[in-house]
């Protein structure tokens, strides 16, 4: 069964491992990933951003079904992999050494 | 003796620097032993941490009666409860059960902090019940204790103010002054619509840094075209590096200060300045391009102090270890550095917005919020480098320059304050 609406066909090969309800979730799949996987990823999504967001624009924020708020999620992902893909070209941030800096609350959707 | 030279555009006071505009606090070299001494952080402990009024969390955060949450104090080896009453004041109490001690308010671990809502607390040792204001309600097989009066066993409370829906609490027996009164003039001029500005995201870290140490990355301009300088167009430009960034205005007031800076919010600047994902959501570093409706007329009272014509951003320093930074685009954040050991801290930062009304701004959030962790997460990673290199004690003096002032007086108030409380301490 589509996960996303059918005018966004192209993008399901995504939705699975990408639409990721948190933070903390987006991030460890960011730190699991290799860049050829986030630059797929980046690739597919990124042209059509604009397209989502008009989609999304049509449904109040707390009101979105549930398709459009993966589509939502997947937003939020291609955010989590643009600094390796646009900057570092590796998944985790350069000189960082064991440090952690953990997100503990955040809004929904 | 070489006076500090600014680009024109970045006019020092007449004193020729802000460092010397503020002459109690020199121009000479400073130690970091007050960072790297475990006799040091002891002293901090008694003569900062349980005399200074200390933020503790927001208002919003306990929106209905009986609403509470726990927090932490390991600097002061304590637990707080906060909690809104059924009178809806907002009280803080030590964490402790009167019966034998055990921590009264925990979910799953005791050493986490936890927040929900009751009628009253329960302990989960013998069941002793507390009301919201701290009495003790009910005491099980309250005959098999000798001569128990309940008044005398209310949770121990603790000096509780809110300021601009800011709650601080404040340890020590009698406060020297009220919250009012050390917060002082610039920092209470501040009225700003906190109550529109709730959408938060909240990030933390344990980081092995001395709490000093950490926080001086966050109180000076200097380093972002260094440290940062790869992560976007702006930052790695080599005319940047080359100039550096100024800080436009100082302000001191008692232990308080203030560094404001010009705008950077990236719809001003030409694409090839741009990672690709800001133009395409219209945020970065800076916060979202598009300004909020922080709903009120005119700009809030306080900011821009200095009363600069570019004004982008006050990053306000509370003493001790607390910072509000607001946004020209109508968004604010928090910083908190809660000591954990001479060498080690909890570093949180909080990001406040005006709930997003639609998809776009959301994401404008998301990416403001990811960007700023990412370049916080590169501090933490330098600033346990600073400790390795500070406790090797080979080099035990270090010049600031005159962008670095803001580091220069907290140095300076962390001394001034643990010298006060040994003087009172030897003479009493």
């Amino acid at each position: 069964m589509a996960l996303l609406p059918p005018e966004f066909s192209t993008l399901e090969p995504f939705a699975e491992e990408w639409c990721l309800a948190s933070e903390p979730e987006r991030y460890a799949k960011r730190l699991a990933s290799s860049m050829d996987e986030m630059q797929a990823f980046y690739d597919a999504l990124f042209p059509r951003a604009q397209e989502v967001i008009a989609y999304l624009e049509k449904f109040p924020l707390h009101e979105l079904p549930e398709d459009a708020q993966r589509l939502l999620h997947l937003l939020y992902s291609l955010i989590m992999v643009s600094f390796p893909v646009e900057i570092w070209r590796q998944p985790y941030l350069p000189d960082t050494g064991t440090s952690s800096f953990e997100l503990g609350e955040e809004p929904v959707p | 003796m070489m006076k500090p030279v600014a680009p024109k555009q970045y006019p020092k006071p007449p004193e020729g620097s802000w460092t010397e505009h503020y002459p109690e606090l020199g121009t000479a070299p400073v130690s970091y032993e007050s960072s790297i001494s475990p006799e040091f952080y002891e002293l901090e402990r008694e003569a900062i941490f349980k005399r200074a009024w200390l933020n503790v969390g927001r208002v919003e955060q306990l929106r209905r009666k009986g609403s509470f949450f726990s927090k932490e104090l390991a600097v002061a080896k304590t637990s707080l409860i906060v909690v809104r009453g059924m009178d809806d004041q907002i009280r803080a109490f030590h964490n402790v059960c009167r019966h034998r001690g055990n921590r009264l308010v925990w979910t799953d671990d005791p050493r986490l902090e936890s927040k929900g809502s009751c009628r009253q607390f329960a302990c989960k040792y013998h069941g002793w019940k507390y009301d919201l204001d701290g009495k003790l309600s009910s005491i099980l097989q309250e005959g098999e204790f000798f001569g128990i009066d309940k008044a005398n066993y209310g949770l121990v409370q603790v000096h509780c103010e809110v300021w601009q829906g800011f709650i601080f609490i404040n340890l020590a027996k009698e406060p020297e002054q009220s919250l009012r009164e050390f917060l002082g003039p610039m920092i209470t001029a501040i009225d700003y619509p906190f109550h529109n500005v709730t959408e938060r995201f909240y990030y933390r870290g344990d980081i092995r840094s001395n709490w000093k140490v950490f926080l001086d990355a966050f109180q000076e301009f200097y380093h972002p075209p260094i440290l940062h300088g790869r992560q976007n167009p702006v930052m790695s430009n080599e005319a940047y590096q080359r100039m550096g960034f100024y800080t436009m205005h100082f302000q001191i007031d008692g232990p308080h200060r203030v560094g404001c800076t010009s705008g950077g919010a990236g719809g001003l600047l030409p694409p090839e300045a741009l990672n690709p994902i800001e133009g395409l959501f219209r945020s970065g570093l800076f916060g979202p391009w598009d300004h909020a409706d922080l709903g009120i007329e005119g700009f809030p009272p306080g900011l821009n102090p200095g009363h600069k014509k570019h004004w982008g951003l006050d990053s306000f320093q509370i003493f001790p270890n607390f910072a509000i930074v607001f946004w020209e685009t109508g968004w604010y954040l928090t910083y908190h550095y809660w000591p954990l050991a001479h060498n080690r801290l909890l570093f949180e930062a909080t990001l406040y917005f005006v709930p997003a009304r639609n998809v776009r701004e959301r994401l404008a959030h998301e990416l403001a919020a990811t960007t700023i962790k990412e370049y916080a997460l590169q501090d933490c990673g330098t600033l346990e480098a600073t400790q390795m290199g500070l406790e090797s004690r080979v080099v035990t003096s270090f010049p600031l320059g005159d962008q670095e002032l803001m580091c220069r007086h907290l140095n300076k108030v962390v001394n001034d304050w643990v010298d006060d409380y040994r003087r009172k301490h030897t003479e009493a």
